[in-house]
């Protein structure tokens, strides 16, 4: 069957049960405001609070979830962290980062045998770093945009996951993510401002497919670690 | 895949004499209706969200033409291609012919009832090319030959031994042969085996819980993380949906899956959700190179003109399922097709007809659990019980229950004989049965009493007692 021959016959049922003919004018202006214009629905309540209360709430929903939580103060002290972290977890220093101008900012330099390459994932590395564009408190949240700065593949292949987040960037609710991503996709905003890839990230990867028994790290990775960082501009 | 809907009585007979799926089913609904309750008590808004829920895919249905169009341009202004595919046939030979031009050889694949829908793993294998499932419970599934149970759990019917006897088995002529006993070493094993799989796949194919007008993007929901790997490592991912996954605004999505994961698991937020907007940028580092979904109607746009239209708000959580009585006794196998629990007791019949899967609506006992938890407020008892009146009207049902039914409803339509006839019968037990207080055989009612006792009446009839203003 030709692809528009599908779409006619599909378009003609679904007119045909819902008892009229195509749009008139009017219906489908309005229609067309309604998704040129999104309104966010009901937001829950429970981030309507001030800010430091929003990195609380963010840091416990995510460690209910078996992310674990740092939080340091000062760019300088993010290298030294991630590096703590590989140390306590007997993981090896070496990581592959995003190539993110952001974590370039970070004084790596000070922390000699930490083995950084950047780039996308591969199959034999075992720890990437990125950034996040930000985090919701809502649910302990991280949201990820795949691009030159972040490769997707960050995500998922190595089996530590750290993400460095400013504290600044953590928001209330997800409406807060599409807001933001319309607002940075400036002239193309015409739904062309979607990223090919947007992760919202809640924890590591888990299964409880065999009777019900959580697991983490069933096939993303097994630990997700995220570095808070106050008095971070970037 | 071949329904077996049509024996379903005694698919469940098996359900019943089967000891390793009692243990499974008698573990399984418990966690999941806790978890649900305590999740909806954490979020105060959790009912009005569910009434919101309900308004947007109304409103989306009411409107679908218009939705589907904008968003399959949204899809090309993006790079990608949407298939529309009227029949599962249409659209195995849409995906047949993009994998071919992938030259793929293996496929893998994230869980989609879309998927079992159009039976589409044995199509590809009958083309030399090999599927991959890689949800864990999907995984198992596949493993050992038979179908899911449950459309968020698929193996939740398998205790933990058994999916150990059949990874001993299956990972022998991988080299791993030692029999594992653990939940985790059974989990890990998976991800050793499947990994390289992800890696040398030429396609992936998922499903989506989303497709968003506004952006022209697919959404996916998953704990695993697997279905991130199947659709960002291939060249080539296909996402296969139906026509009513189609929501207008990133808005409108999220509100959805507010109450998703919580009703499905009991989860404040599934682990990743991830919204996908066509192939890979010119500058992207990683991602595919192209970008194809697979639009499928199957009945749905029939159904949206049916009284069956309440039906096609699901979003696939399970929790009607979750809380079923008949699905917590049965199991999902007994159901016979892709769909089982309260949801697929309305779709299967809507999708392979009344014929075949005659007896899902009557395997309810109408308690209303399903459509007190279901996120969207589907009426599915409603839907179920115009299903039944179908079934009679349509002349599907034996003899013995249509003229049953017959009888009872000539004497219902004449008020004055039926209180008479019923103030007799009750009298009558009550005098045969007075001495016991119950029957373990009555006439007629042999089908009854085979399971259990009838108590013996002691006065009126309800009529009587309502007459007389005893109502309590
Ligand atoms: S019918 Fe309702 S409860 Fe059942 S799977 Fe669909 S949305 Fe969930």
């Amino acid at each position: 069957m030709s692809a528009t021959g599908g779409r006619d016959a599909i378009l003609g049922s679904i007119r045909r049960s819902l008892g009229r003919g195509p749009l008139d004018e009017a219906a489908r202006a309005a229609l067309d405001e309604r998704l040129a214009k999104p309104q966010p629905n009901l937001v829950p309540a429970r981030t309507d609070i001030p800010q430091d209360e929003r990195v609380e709430l963010f840091t416990s929903m995510a460690e209910a979830v078996f992310a674990t939580v740092d939080r340091v103060s000062g760019a300088d002290a993010v290298p030294g962290a991630v590096a703590d972290y590989l140390a306590q977890h007997n993981l090896p220093p070496a990581l592959v980062m995003a190539p993110d101008p952001a974590l370039d900012a970070y004084p790596w330099g000070e922390r000699p045998m930490l083995a950084i390459r950047r780039g996308r994932a591969e199959e034999a590395d075992r720890v990437g770093v990125t950034g996040a564009v930000m985090g919701f408190a809502e649910t302990g949240t991280l949201m990820m945009t795949s691009g030159p700065d972040h490769p997707s593949s960050l995500n998922f292949l190595p089996e530590t996951h750290i993400v460095v987040l400013p504290a600044e960037r953590i928001g209330g609710a997800y409406e807060e993510g599409w807001a933001h991503l319309r607002a940075e996709g400036g002239a193309d905003a015409d739904g062309g401002f979607m990223p090919r890839t947007v992760n919202l990230v809640t924890g590591p990867s888990r299964t409880a497919d065999i009777e019900q028994t959580i697991t983490l790290g069933a096939h993303g990775p097994r630990r997700l670690h995220i570095v808070i960082v106050e008095g971070d501009e970037s | 895949m071949d329904a077996t809907s049509r024996s379903f009585v005694a698919n469940a007979r098996a359900g019943l004499q089967d000891a390793d799926l009692q243990t499974s089913l008698a573990r399984f609904q418990g966690g999941f209706q806790v978890k649900r309750v305590e999740a909806a008590k954490r979020l105060p808004e959790f009912e009005a969200l569910r009434d919101e829920a309900r308004a947007i895919k109304d409103h989306t249905l009411a409107h679908l033409d218009h939705y589907l169009e904008r968003y399959e341009e949204q899809v090309t202004a993006a790079g990608g291609t949407v298939h529309w595919c009227q029949t599962p046939e249409d659209a195995r030979q849409v995906i047949l012919s993009l994998c071919q031009e992938a030259d793929a050889r293996t496929v893998t694949k994230s869980k989609s009832m879309i998927a079992e829908e159009m039976e589409l793993n044995p199509f590809l294998e009958e083309h030399g090319i090999e599927p991959v499932e890689t949800d864990l419970g999907e995984y198992v599934v596949q493993l050992a030959e038979e179908r899911p149970s449950h459309i968020i759990a698929p193996a939740v019917h398998k205790t933990k031994d058994q999916v150990a006897d059949l990874f001993h088995e299956k990972h022998t002529p991988l080299g791993r042969t030692r029999r594992l006993d653990r939940v985790e070493e059974l989990v890990e094993e998976a991800r050793e085996v499947l990994r390289p799989r992800y890696l040398a796949a030429d396609v992936g194919i998922t499903g989506a819980n989303f497709l968003i007008a506004e952006t022209g993007s697919s959404t996916i929901v998953t704990n695993e993380g697997n279905g991130d790997l199947t659709q960002i490592l291939p060249r080539a991912p296909i996402v296969i949906a139906t026509l009513e996954k189609v929501v207008p605004t990133l808005e409108d999505a999220t509100t959805i899956m507010r109450v998703l994961a919580r009703s499905a698991t009991g989860q404040e937020f599934s682990t990743y959700t991830t919204v996908s907007t066509g192939p890979r940028r010119p500058d992207d580092a990683d991602g595919p190179e192209a970008y194809h979904v697979v639009l499928l109607d199957n009945g749905r746009s029939r159904m949206l003109g049916s009284e069956f239209r309440e039906v096609l708000r699901c979003i696939k959580c399970g929790a009607c399922m979750n809380h079923c009585p008949v699905y917590g006794t049965v199991g999902g196998h007994a159901y016979g097709w892709v769909y089982p629990g309260p949801v697929g007791a309305v779709l299967t019949p809507n999708l392979i007809g009344l014929e075949e899967a005659r007896h899902l609506p009557n395997a309810s006992s109408f308690c209303g659990r399903c459509e007190e938890v279901c996120p969207m407020r589907i009426p599915l008892p409603g839907l179920m019980r115009k299903l039944r009146e179908q079934e009679f009207e349509r002349r599907l049902s034996p003899a013995a229950v249509r003229s049953g039914i017959g009888v009872w409803a000539w004497l219902a339509r004449r008020p004055a004989l039926y209180r008479c006839l019923t103030g007799l019968g009750i009298r009558v037990l009550g005098m045969l049965g007075r001495r016991r207080g119950r029957f373990t055989r009555l006439p007629l009612a042999g089908g009854w009493t085979a399971a259990r006792d009838l108590p013996a009446p002691e006065g009126a009839t309800f009529h009587a007692l309502w007459r007389k203003g005893r109502r309590a």
